[in-house]
């Protein structure tokens, strides 16, 4: 057996050393997944706030559908999207293919569901506070989704939130569409995968214990940022 | 106000953000002059190769290698679908197919090593030692002891089931008992065969870089039929109008150049060559 | 408080409107007046079965302050939920001078709650987001907020996050921010229930200023003493039905339906108050 504990510690001593490879692979994970999640919320938060909000036929059919989609196999959603920018597919056109642009589409496409319908549930909550009141206003659809956003962010914080984990814990999309090239696409988890996959068994579980530190690191600023506005809005 | 602090630090991080994301797209396209893209196997990356001799290649031409490493079943529909430049697997009659079917404009021959049959100390077929891959394999099927199959197609799956089918067995029939097919790559596969202590065929070179062996060795090697040669083919620019021949074309030409073919050669783990190169002097 | 002028006495005349003298009719109350007169006919709202509004006839205009009595259960939040477009009659129609209720005119019926509706923001950004809602031109906004914030004596507290402020201000700011959009008609359902003396001799205040700057108000409440001092006229119903609707003084020291006249007596009607109380807590 190799000696476990000492790779395992390899892998944050190239932290504390602020290995060069280690920081780029550790900043392209945090650029794809954050810029994925940017764009599944400019998507996800009026999709959702207008399902909360409108009423239609088959409304309860896509609220279900959506909700299901929170499950989409990261596999499933890579796979799709290579078939879209491959130069054999209708957008091969792009040359997105293994580029980090290609793994934020994949990953926007995991993280919008969630979004959405994380946001849908919240939103709708607080319509049902503010529906009459805001009725009282004569408030048409747009009004209103835009009032319940403003009036939700610190909790639609917490979808974005789920939708950043999701994002930076994914493997199965980025692999397939960003290639896991060396200084170009290569991520945390990409990196944690090959690794595994060369026997490096205690070097991909520290740099999967490096992930998950940065996960909470962010969570932490972002939460403690919120209850501390939270604090100062809400009663 | 506190909510404006938080207001304004969400809009900077939202602006900090887009940039990111437009410097994201045009980034990698100026991180060289040029670049290609190689669809090539899990063997010639894990093994670490490819980060060896890659840099002197762009370092000589300016031109930057994207390694895409599959397995060679994906890497060669990969480059059927004109993602990728360059093909290096290994795996000839599906090579050769790729370029019957006119996705690749020729294969050359780049360098071999071999396949080994890899399992436990405690070897239950009773097989470390031999030679005799076909014998190798009867035994353990009449032993009925585990082994890991890649099952994904790859090259060395292709050259497992032509062993197998040697040998007058169908493994497939005991699918799920002894035989377990993993559908992973070839270091997933071998994690897989460690942890069930399954007898699996694997690439020399992948074997030896590998780290995860616990009690594993090598039980069956040497015979003419694991032989394992590695090809090399441009993907034709005719029929996949991306492709970067010229480049392309400048990375398989030093390949098979003296040059690249001493780097291969040069290339050692723990004191051992991992492939040994056989292009035909140009 | 109680020395503004009170209607004159007037006959008793049950469910018609009342006349109003021409000196207390407000300048802006003209014929393209954008609420009313309000109108309701053969109002009913029905629910598993409970005729909840049972065919009401209702003309609202004048001036002045109607305040709307009853035990619980009689229908008075529900009648002036319909009258300011906020729920559907089953039967029957409302009008705001002539016309169905819409959008455009929402705000000019201004509404206040018992529990108020704030949102997730400061006082200031409270009476802004109404402002705005309104079409209150974006320049306008914040200082016709201040304005409305310094009536309600809620200057100091702009900067609050809304839900942070005690129940009496909470509610303060719910009638400040109604008053921001300066309705032609304001409702208030039972504005204050659960405040303290203070507060709610607060919202009174304002209620009053607001009559006197010519918003016409409807006001359901249970209290006698504060009806005493608001009311220039009660309307009172029972059993989703409007019993009697006179001038306060009136209805006072003579009631004209038995109904109110128990009321009035402090006859709670205990059995029937329990149970009609129990099914207001099944019905919403």
């Amino acid at each position: 057996m190799q000696d476990f504990s000492g790779e395992f510690f390899d892998a944050f001593k190239l932290v504390a050393a602020l290995d060069p490879t280690l920081l780029e692979v550790v900043g392209l994970s945090l650029r794809v997944s954050l810029c994925a999640v940017v764009i599944a919320a400019m998507v996800g938060l009026p999709l959702g706030a207008f399902l909360a909000v409108a009423r239609f036929p088959g409304r309860g059919a896509a609220v279900i559908l959506l909700n299901s989609l929170m499950g989409l196999p990261p596999v499933v959603v890579g796979l799709a999207v290579y078939l879209m920018l491959s130069n054999a597919g209708p957008l091969g056109v792009l040359q997105l293919l293994y580029t980090p642009g290609a793994m934020i589409i994949a990953q926007a496409l995991l993280v919008t569901p969630i979004v959405a319908a994380l946001t849908r549930q919240t939103v709708e909550d607080m319509r049902g506070e503010y529906a009459e009141y805001l009725a009282t206003l004569g408030t048409g659809p747009f009004a209103m989704v835009a009032t319940l956003l403003v009036d939700a962010r610190y909790s639609l914080l917490t979808a974005l939130l789920a939708g950043f984990g999701r994002a930076i814990a994914e493997v199965g999309a980025v692999i397939i569409v960003g290639g896991n090239i060396n200084h170009v696409t290569r991520v945390m988890t990409t990196t944690i995968a090959l690794e595994t996959s060369k026997g490096n068994l205690a070097m991909a579980m520290g740099l999967g214990m490096v992930l998950i530190a940065i996960a909470v690191s962010i969570n932490a600023v972002l939460m403690s940022l919120r209850s501390a506005a939270t604090n100062a809005a809400y009663g | 106000m506190k909510r404006r602090y938080f207001l304004s630090a969400l809009g900077a991080a939202f602006a900090v953000m887009a940039a990111q994301f437009a410097g994201t797209l045009q980034g990698p396209a100026e991180a060289a002059d040029q670049f290609i893209i190689v669809q090539s196997t899990t063997s010639t990356q894990n093994s670490g190769l490819l980060d060896y001799i890659l840099p002197k290649f762009t370092e000589k031409s300016g031109i930057e290698v994207r390694v895409v490493a599959v397995g060679t079943g994906q890497a060669i529909k990969n480059a059927a679908n004109g993602d990728g430049d360059v093909l290096l697997v290994h795996a000839k009659p599906a090579e050769e197919k790729f370029v019957a079917n006119g996705d690749g404009v020729k294969r050359f021959d780049l360098m071999y090593n071999d396949f080994v049959i890899v399992g436990p100390e405690s070897d239950p077929a009773g097989i470390v030692g031999s030679s005799d891959v076909v014998n190798a394999l009867k035994k353990i099927a009449a032993a009925k002891a585990p082994f890991a199959s890649r099952g994904d197609d790859s090259g060395t799956h292709k050259k497992e089931k032509a062993l197998w089918k040697e040998a007058g067995i169908d493994p497939a029939a005991a699918s799920g008992a002894w035989y377990r097919e993993t559908g992973s790559g070839m270091g997933a596969t071998l994690n897989a065969a460690v942890g069930m202590d399954a007898y699996t065929l694997t690439d020399r070179a992948t074997w030896i870089s590998f780290k995860n062996k616990a009690s594993f060795e090598i039980a069956v090697q040497g015979d003419d039929k694991l032989f394992n040669q590695y090809g090399v083919i441009l993907v034709n620019p005719k029929k996949h109008e991306n492709v970067k021949a010229e480049a392309g074309q400048a990375f398989i030409d030093w390949l098979l150049s003296e040059e690249g073919q001493a780097l291969i050669a040069s290339y050692k783990v723990d004191g051992q060559q991992l492939f040994f190169p056989n292009a035909e002097k140009m | 408080m109680l020395d503004r002028p009170r209607s004159p006495q007037e006959p008793a005349n049950v469910v018609a409107p009342r006349p109003v003298p021409a000196e207390r009719v407000p300048a802006h109350a003209l014929p393209s007046d954008p609420v009313l007169p309000l109108s309701a006919r053969g109002l009913v709202f029905a629910r598993a079965g409970r005729r909840l509004i049972d065919d009401i006839d209702f003309t609202l205009e004048g001036a002045g302050i109607t305040l709307i009595m009853g035990h619980n259960g009689a229908g008075k939040s529900l009648l002036l939920r319909l009258l300011a477009g906020l729920v559907e009659p089953d039967a029957g129609t409302v009008t705001w001078n002539g016309r169905a209720p819409d959008r455009a005119r929402a705000t000019r019926v201004g509404f206040v709650f018992q529990k108020p509706v704030l949102l997730r923001r400061s006082a200031l950004g409270n009476v802004v987001h109404a402002l705005k809602c309104a079409g209150v031109k974006r320049a306008e906004r914040k200082l016709r907020a201040h304005e409305a914030l310094q009536r309600a004596r809620l200057a100091p507290l702009a900067g609050v996050p809304a839900r942070l402020m005690s129940g009496g201000e909470q509610q303060r700011l719910a009638l400040a921010r109604a008053l921001a959009l300066r309705p032609r008609v304001l409702m208030l359902d039972e504005p204050t229930a659960s405040l303290d003396p203070t507060s709610v001799a607060h919202i009174e205040a304002l209620a009053l200023e607001a009559v006197r700057a010519g918003t016409r108000i409807l006001f359901v409440g249970h209290d006698l003493a504060q009806a005493r001092r608001l009311a220039d006229e009660v309307v009172f119903m029972h059993s989703g039905r409007i019993a009697e609707r006179t001038p306060a003084a009136t209805f006072f020291d003579n009631p004209q339906s038995p109904l109110a006249a128990r009321f009035l007596a402090g006859d709670l009607l205990l059995d029937e108050d329990r149970k009609l109380k129990r099914e207001e807590e099944t019905t919403p």
